[in-house]
């Protein structure tokens, strides 16, 4: 399946122009839809987010997207809020998410040393093997924008350091996701979306 | 950045062109910057919005993180910056006229976009907020204490402060860091300090002093007299962690 077809689901986030911009650098073609045929037919899918878990999830149910992200058999990565999207629900609010993902997304700890919202950039730590890791050692540092996070659970790929650890990717069966932004995260930000780009499961 | 050029001036007066925004984006990017902020200094005192083509081309080209300042006045300034491919906006005098312009951005985007800029200066033993600063004839006091300032905004949901030590800014002595002591105790949100790098100690003070969670700086890097990947191996190597 070429690669060279890429749905990103129109979240109604911020970030869109970015991920556009960061698949425009790595010469892929990329488009922002709402549209269902367009998103099952893609080879993949990235579901990016920018914002509150709220509003994002009544955007794609009055898209009727709801369904037709579940049931996408295609690699989908979702990205910062999209990553939170895809968890069975968020304290954000107490909403209820898409259940691809098991876990529930909590606030980031506030602690000291550590100021919430956490913004910058983290080194990760690989936890499982993945394909998107491909060439990404352990210590790579990515940016990360964000005040809620999915906890360490079996469907961790990568942890990041806050207070407390957190998953900065996780994955389940073809979906995988990323609390960072890979498309602000410089080379090491481009190697992972050439790598999910890359991925023929 | 004024008219589409970036420019530096000293004490927020006297400013000369400095390089093509696109340009000196790839430069810094390809140093190992961290994120880039520009800083539309005539948008605010004139009262108008900016020109913002600029920020597609700069989201264009650059693939770390950057955040647009100026003229952002209301929910659509901000969209339009944003769906451009900023990823923060930074507000300064606009917050101080309407304080709820803090809160509704972080209702409508999250407190991880909206940056306060906080321009402050020592006034009598006491540290006080100045508005208008991009243009000499303009600026003023805002009769409020700056620490006071950065506890408002947290609460309306400020995600990340950047202060501006105007007394150090583009003088080259060093980070205000008893200033900058003083507001990150009062500060639980992201904290950057701006004003007054002139050389790598004083990056590593303000780490080590302040224990500041960002360094901005515009002079060093603009003239190349510093470069940024020379100053992170040098951080690094004082237990300073940093992205190299």
């Amino acid at each position: 399946m070429a690669a060279n077809n890429i749905a990103i689901v129109d979240s109604g986030g911020a970030n869109i122009a970015s991920l556009l911009y960061a698949f425009k650098r790595l010469d892929v073609a990329a488009s922002v839809t709402t549209d269902p045929a367009t998103i099952m037919s893609a080879a993949r899918v990235i579901l990016p987010g920018v914002g509150a878990a709220r509003d994002a999830m009544s955007r794609l149910r009055d898209d009727g997207l709801i369904d037709v992200i579940r049931r996408l058999t295609q690699p989908v990565l979702g990205i910062c809020l999209g990553m939170q999207l895809l968890a069975d629900a968020s304290e954000e609010e107490d909403v209820d998410c898409l259940g691809i993902i098991p876990g529930t997304v909590n606030k980031l700890p506030a602690d000291t040393t550590c100021p919430v919202p956490n913004m910058g950039w983290c080194p990760i730590r690989q936890t499982a093997p993945h394909k998107v890791l491909h060439r990404l050692v352990d210590g790579t540092y990515f940016y990360f924008l964000h005040s809620y996070a999915l906890p360490v659970s079996d469907y961790t790929v990568a942890t990041a350091e806050h207070a407390e650890p957190f998953s900065a990717i996780v994955s389940h069966s073809n979906f995988i996701a990323a609390q960072f932004h890979p498309e602000r995260s410089s080379e090491s930000g481009s190697r992972l979306l050439s790598n999910f780009i890359g991925i023929t499961s | 950045m004024r008219d589409g050029q970036v420019v530096k001036g000293v004490q927020f007066r006297n400013h000369r062109i400095v390089g093509d925004i696109i340009e000196l984006s790839r430069r810094y990017c390809a140093e190992g910057a961290d994120e880039l902020v520009f800083y539309d200094i005539t948008a605010s005192p004139d009262g108008r919005s900016v020109d913002r083509d600029w920020v597609d081309r700069v989201a264009a080209v650059i693939d770390i993180p950057f955040c647009v300042a100026g003229g952002i006045r209301s929910i659509s300034d901000a969209e339009q910056v944003l769906n451009k491919g900023a990823d923060k906006i930074s507000i300064n005098s606009p917050a101080l006229a309407d304080p709820e312009l803090i809160t509704n951005l972080a209702r409508r985007f999250g407190s991880q976009c909206v940056v306060l800029g906080v321009d402050s200066r020592d006034h009598h033993g006491d540290y006080r907020v100045y508005q208008n600063t991009g243009d000499p004839e303009k600026t003023s006091a805002a009769h409020r204490s700056t620490v006071d300032w950065v506890r408002e905004a947290q609460e309306r949901g400020a995600g990340e402060v950047v202060l501006n030590c105007m007394n150090q800014d583009g003088v080259r002595k060093g980070y205000d860091c008893t200033q900058l002591k003083q507001i990150r105790q009062n500060c639980h949100v992201p904290l950057i300090a701006s004003g007054g790098a002139g050389n790598m100690d004083h990056f590593l003070d303000v780490f080590q002093i302040a224990n500041v969670d960002g360094a901005l700086a515009a002079s060093v890097f603009h003239s190349a007299e510093i470069d940024i990947g020379d100053l992170k191996h040098f951080l690094d190597a004082s237990d300073v962690h940093v992205r190299l």
